[in-house]
């Protein structure tokens, strides 16, 4: 290096750059993390496999009684993946980012905070795509049969997303790392459980099931699952859950969310 | 505009709970010189920056870096200044090349990010995450994400902090030629001798004031006074050279044998000693000079007993 190599040159990237190249990183460091593969991917991919070919839980059939099981289970799945994502591998990565001081040094960038919001949000949405696409190929392989709108499909994705990106920011602001990685952990598995995903909420009593359909989870299975297995146009109720936890979570992390 | 300082500080002061981590403290720096900011550790030094990179609000006081408000406008600020922490600011998953062209895209005009590469010894790194790295690579690669966005500014915290003495060499030439291209650093030590080496100016920061200020030449001079210290037989009658010897200089013994003469040693007391120790027939076994190093003016300033 010569003498004039460090001239200044100050200036910013244009932001529309910065957000591309940031939404690039967050997505490499999502993909490259074991951890949140295993929770992202093998999972959800597995749980699809496992209960479609044994009838572990018996699941109720489509209302035209012909369904076979990974009609029941796909739309579930697909929540399920759409949860690892935007709430446990969020949480779990902006905390350990916050841990890291990767938050406070990228702070002093050229690169605006809500730039940054954006670029997680978009590498949140590139996994969900690869997820769902992977997982839509082994459901139909499995002899899965999709109903109805894709847009509503798609509209409540991105409820769920914000929902559940809501939550996990809140969690990952607020608490310390090792604390979110054991929350967010817990939390994934409690929903699995008992947010409709592999077992029908009919099979709870019906005071805990009332309970149960406001989660984000349930509200995503189950309106995944009245479009794709039976084909509703948009379920409005569920919609309005996911709406109220995104507001909810979102609004909370805004105000929250510590960056050291 | 060039001939406005690079920073400003007047009256800051930062409080955590009950305590003042900043009380009061005033410092400038001028365009395309290296400040070093030096104190023991608690002093504020950290906040001090911190403040400056617009991290942390004043409680009381103005801070202008660039003549710009570090906070209010810091959308203006930060594509302006380079900045290293103290630890940390990579993702623990990121390889080291990887993250710093992630920063360079940042910018505007970055530089070309290989020879900053090859020039900080970070092409080693190859694959390995940056949680993996050690704790010099980890500081390199912090160095090179501080400068690559071409700033004219870059606040350095600790730079040389665990670093082997060749990485430490190495680090101090970028700062230098940092300046020499016109950029203007401040960094924070606890290394006398890197600020020696390093700064133009020294400010010295103790119980978040700065108690001293100026070059380090400046600082070495003022303050302290140099000493000069012979051997010969114990219990020499001092009062026959205290009289042949300028105006506030003293003598004293030591430990037996032992004498120092303290005041402003230049060539003639030292012609003064000598030959008072001919006419007295003493055979000085050792006689030196000490010049006072940052370190003497320093410890002298900020007190000797060390500090949680």
């Amino acid at each position: 290096m010569s003498a004039g190599t460090f001239t200044p040159g100050p200036g910013a990237a244009p932001v529309s750059r910065m957000i591309l190249a940031q939404t690039a990183l967050e997505t490499r460091m999502l993909l490259r993390n074991g951890e949140q593969l295993l929770l992202t991917v093998i999972i959800p991919a597995l749980l699809l496999v496992l209960f479609s070919a044994v009838d572990i839980i018996t699941v109720p059939a489509g209302e035209d009684g012909t369904g076979t099981s990974v009609d029941f289970l796909a739309p579930g799945i697909l929540a399920l993946a759409v949860m690892s994502t935007a709430f446990t591998g969020q949480a779990i990565a902006t905390g350990f980012d916050r841990r890291y001081g990767v938050l406070k040094r990228l702070g002093a960038s050229p690169l605006p905070r809500w730039a940054l919001m954006a670029a997680k949000t978009l590498s949140v949405l590139v996994t969900e795509v690869l997820q769902i696409a992977l997982l839509t190929v082994i459901a139909l392989a499995l002899g899965w049969s999709p109903h109805g709108n894709p847009l509503s499909v798609l509209a409540l994705v991105l409820l769920g997303t914000a929902a559940f990106s809501g939550l996990g920011l809140l969690m990952a602001g607020t608490l310390k790392a090792e604390m979110t990685l054991a929350a967010a952990n817990l939390v994934f598995l409690l929903l699995l459980v008992g947010g409709g995903v592999i077992v029908p909420l009919e099979k709870f009593p019906d005071a805990v099931r009332s309970v149960l359909e406001l989660l984000p989870i349930s509200a995503l299975s189950d309106g995944l699952r009245a479009v794709l297995q039976d084909g509703a146009a948009l379920p409005w109720g569920e919609a309005a859950v996911l709406a109220g936890w995104a507001v909810l979570g979102l609004g909370a992390a805004a105000r929250l969310f510590r960056w050291e | 505009m060039s001939n406005d300082p690079a920073v400003e500080i007047r009256g800051l002061v930062k409080r955590y709970g009950p305590r003042n981590a900043v009380d009061g403290l005033d410092l400038t720096v001028r365009r395309a010189s290296v400040t070093a900011v030096l104190g023991p550790n608690g002093a504020g030094k950290t906040t001090t920056v911190e403040t400056c990179e617009g991290y942390r609000r004043p409680d009381a006081g103005t801070v202008r870096v660039l003549g710009l408000d570090p906070v209010a406008q810091a959308e203006r600020l930060r594509p302006r200044i380079g900045v290293m922490l103290q630890s940390g600011g990579v993702y623990s998953g990121a390889r080291a090349v990887e993250m710093l062209r992630h920063m360079a895209k940042l910018y505007a005009h970055p530089l070309d990010v290989d020879p900053l590469v090859e020039r900080l010894g970070l092409g080693g790194c190859g694959r390995t995450p940056y949680r993996r790295l050690s704790g010099g690579q980890q500081q390199r690669l912090a160095l090179a994400m501080a400068v690559v966005g071409r700033p004219e500014l870059v606040f350095l915290d600790e730079p040389t902090a665990g670093l082997d003495p060749q990485a430490r060499r190495a680090t101090w030439d970028l700062v230098r030629e940092l300046r020499a291209d016109g950029v203007t650093v401040v960094l924070t030590t606890h290394h006398m001798d890197e600020a020696e080496q390093l700064a133009d100016e020294v400010a010295i920061v103790d119980a978040g004031r700065v108690i001293a200020h100026g070059s380090p030449e400046q600082l070495c001079r003022g303050g302290a006074e140099n000493t000069l210290r012979f051997t010969g037989r114990p219990a020499l009658d001092l009062g026959s050279l205290l009289k042949a010897l300028p105006d506030g200089t003293e003598a004293a013994e030591l430990t037996a044998g032992v004498y120092r003469v303290t005041g402003d040693v230049h060539p003639q007391l030292l012609a003064t000693v000598a030959s008072w120790c001919a006419q007295h027939g003493v055979m000085p076994d050792s006689l030196s000079v000490e010049r006072h190093t940052l370190e003497d003016v320093f410890l002298e300033l900020t007190g000797k007993e060390l500090r949680a």
